[in-house]
């Protein structure tokens, strides 16, 4: 970003990666995916890279407002020194937190998470997924992210982005606003669950394999999260061989054949 | 034609409106010890939701069947109210069905009531067995559950039985009488018709009965009116201002405390000019309290909701933490709010216990260490929530667990650095590389360099 505004020019959208889509070494690759897409349409996009830091989410969900505030002010700052007015994130947190938290603190910008950044680029035709043979009768199964869904009211944007894939997509018994969380929000991914008689990832990863039947499939999640928390679940119930994780960016970037 | 019997009904009538009044101040009352909260705006909006949600029922067909049946009652009470009117009105003047003039209209009013009626009686038996003989679990498991929520609901269900069947025997018995002079009366009786013959017919009896099941009625609706505060059944007024002040936000934003913002500003930048603190009566400046601690750091609006629940228990079914085993129930948070907070301020006139301890334990003393926070609810709680908004999704009057779960853990870790060391760990991250894990800020933007080289795994 720097040097763009070096250069005196200003991106169509900042790409806000996050903390897991910048540090998670599973989550740099939905980072990569995504980024091979805005690269394939052509759009005009910028990160903040070093200059990025964590948009306080986690310290919010924990109570610790002080600390959210302060990374909220100090990134408006650099975010509002940049001019920015449009931000695409693929992590539902970041995309709730800049946009119904910034406004209070002074960050007023189009916020758009990555599903549905992605829904309109195939709605437009820039992504044209079809004819692509990669997902062809794979079953696969969404998991709503509690921040994108019962947060935000985005339930669809993603479906439609799979539904785009010629993949037979399944639903899950507890959907859309009656989805079940991953278990990790609120601050939980940070630290031990408290003592009960199930985690609450194994409960879901439960779920999704019943409704994925036997044979390969593939759980897609739309948040860093959900990502990490179904991979634990996947493997606790040893099925990484049949039943892959991946985020809805991957998977069309892959029928793109932007990466394997 | 004003007689004794006249007489006696309007004072009891008035006790009984009097009472609960009375009862609804001490509510006010605790609800405003709450702290502020502007909530005036987008009336249009709210007029909506309040339509469609408290008059439209509109979350509780997420289950069917108890949406019919609770269907039946709802409906039932709003219609029989219109009865409700012509029974003060004849008890004051002595008159008999004085609505009666209105024929084919009133004729259609009282059909549809008596089927109503029956519909309550069965609405409630299903309600009673589904309680307690099927145990549907959400209304009967939870630590929340104990002695008198559970006899607050059987209560409940069975004044609302005899109050229909006390109407059927006024019905039953007019009707009778009525025929046995070979007169008619205004009104039609589709279910109180096939029972003509169930009461005899000496019609000194049958003018008991009919005076007795009126009596028994109207009685049993002023009483019942002022059991409404002691008990869940409080949500049948409480469910409609509360969805008039729900939350109408995305379900993702939480509150910004404002008074951070000025210190943090201050902090960035010494030149900033925080507003004057705010000051009590005299002239002293209030002490902010980070989060909420006790009833009275909590919102007024999420006072109210504590007044609203109807301890259905759809929250804490559909909570991720509550299902896996963890000791989180969105419910008893409700509940333990509302219980603080008759302990701390008012408590209803009649059938005390609101409290869901064991019956019989005193009202607790109310003591400096003992608060809402760590008194009722536990850090344990707190710490289990993954803030997924399941709860107040599936809450049927737009109660706001949610917001009171994480003023309470504002409080843990603002005012009391009681954090899980994990999680202050976190904090500690965040704090000095800008993540909540231990990566060096300058490794930010590395996945750029494996951009074009095809990972490995
Ligand atoms: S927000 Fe918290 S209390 Fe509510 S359902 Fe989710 S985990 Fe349970
Ligand atoms: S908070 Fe709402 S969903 Fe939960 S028990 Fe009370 S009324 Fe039911």
């Amino acid at each position: 970003m720097a040097e763009m505004a070096a250069n005196g020019e200003e991106p169509e959208v900042l790409f806000w990666v996050g903390c897991a889509g910048s540090f998670d070494d599973r989550y740099k690759r939905v980072t990569r995916a995504f980024v091979q897409i805005l690269e394939h349409v052509g759009v005009k996009y910028a990160v903040l890279g070093t200059e990025e830091s964590c948009t306080g989410d986690p310290a919010k969900r924990a109570g610790n407002e002080f600390l959210f505030q302060m990374q909220a002010l100090t990134n408006i700052e650099v975010l509002n020194g940049y001019n920015i007015k449009t931000i695409v994130t693929a992590c539902p947190h970041c995309f709730n937190t800049i946009k119904n938290e910034y406004p209070d603190l002074g960050g007023n910008y189009e916020v758009i998470h990555h599903s549905t950044f992605l829904q309109q680029l195939i709605n437009e035709g820039k992504v044209h997924v079809k004819g692509g043979e990669a997902f062809k009768g794979q079953r696969i199964t969404y998991h709503d992210s509690c921040y994108l869904g019962r947060a935000n009211d985005i339930y669809e944007a993603p479906r439609d982005v799979l539904a785009a894939l010629d993949a037979d997509l399944v639903e899950m018994k507890r959907v859309r606003a009656n989805g079940l969380c991953c278990g990790a929000g609120g601050a939980q991914m940070f630290k031990e669950p408290e003592p009960g008689n199930k985690d609450i990832n194994i409960e879901r990863t439960e779920e999704a394999l019943a409704t994925l039947g036997a044979g390969n499939g593939v759980i897609a999640t739309a948040c860093p999260f959900c990502m990490v928390m179904m991979n634990d679940g996947v493997k606790n119930k040893e099925q990484e061989e049949s039943v892959k994780v991946f985020d809805i960016a991957e998977l069309i970037a892959q029928a793109e054949g932007l990466s394997k | 034609m004003i007689g004794l019997e006249n007489i006696i009904f309007l004072i009891v009538a008035a006790i009984g409106i009097g009472l609960f009044v009375w009862q609804i101040r001490k509510i006010r009352k605790n609800v405003l010890m709450g702290r502020d909260l502007e909530l005036a705006d987008n009336t249009s909006e709210r007029i909506n939701k309040t339509l469609l949600v408290a008059f439209g029922q509109q979350k509780m067909f997420k289950r069917m069947l108890p949406a019919v049946l609770h269907l039946f009652v709802y409906v039932g009470f709003l219609v029989i109210n219109i009865e409700v009117l012509e029974i003060l009105i004849d008890g004051i003047f002595g008159t008999h069905r004085i609505l009666g003039f209105a024929g084919i209209l009133y004729s259609g009013l009282m059909a549809i009531n008596e089927i109503l009626a029956a519909l309550v009686i069965v609405a409630c038996a299903i309600f009673l067995w589904r309680r307690n003989v099927t145990h549907v679990p959400r209304l009967w498991n939870g630590v929340e559950m104990r002695a008198w929520p559970k006899l607050d609901a059987n209560l409940i269900l069975i004044t609302e039985i005899v109050l229909m069947l006390a109407l059927f025997a006024f019905n039953i018995s007019d009707l009778k009488l009525a025929q046995l002079r070979g007169a008619h009366i205004a009104g039609a009786f589709p279910i109180s018709s096939l029972f003509v013959n169930a009461l005899g017919s000496d019609p000194e009896t049958l003018h008991v009965i009919g005076r007795v099941g009126w009596w028994f009625h109207i009685l049993g609706i002023l009483a019942f009116m002022n059991y409404l505060p002691s008990s869940k059944h409080f949500h049948i007024i409480m469910a409609f201002p509360n969805v008039y002040y729900s939350k109408l936000l995305p379900k993702g934003k939480f509150t910004t405390n404002p008074a951070i913002t000025h210190e943090i500003k201050a902090m960035l930048d010494p030149s900033y000019q925080p507003p004057a603190p705010e000051v009590d009566a005299e002239g002293n400046p209030v002490i902010q309290r980070f989060g909420a601690k006790d009833v009275e750091d909590l919102t007024w609006k999420q006072l109210m909701d504590s007044y609203t629940c109807t301890e259905c228990g759809r929250c804490t079914s559909v909570c991720p933490a509550n299902m896996t085993g963890k000791l989180l129930s969105p419910r008893k948070i409700v509940m333990d709010t509302r219980d603080r907070m008759e302990e701390k301020g008012e408590h209803p006139a009649i059938f005390a216990p609101n409290h869901y301890k064991e019956m019989g334990v005193e009202r607790v003393e109310v003591t400096e260490e003992k608060t809402l926070l760590r008194g009722y609810i536990t850090p344990e709680e707190l710490w289990a929530c993954t803030s997924c908004n399941a709860c107040v999704e599936a809450c049927p009057v737009n109660i706001d667990q949610l917001s009171t779960i994480m003023d309470l853990r504002r409080f843990l870790v603002l005012e009391e650095s009681a954090a899980p060391a994990s999680l202050n760990a976190m904090f500690t991250n965040i704090e000095n590389n800008g993540a909540p894990w231990a990566f060096s800020p300058a490794d930010r933007f590395n996945w750029a360099d494996e951009l074009y080289v095809p990972s490995k795994n």
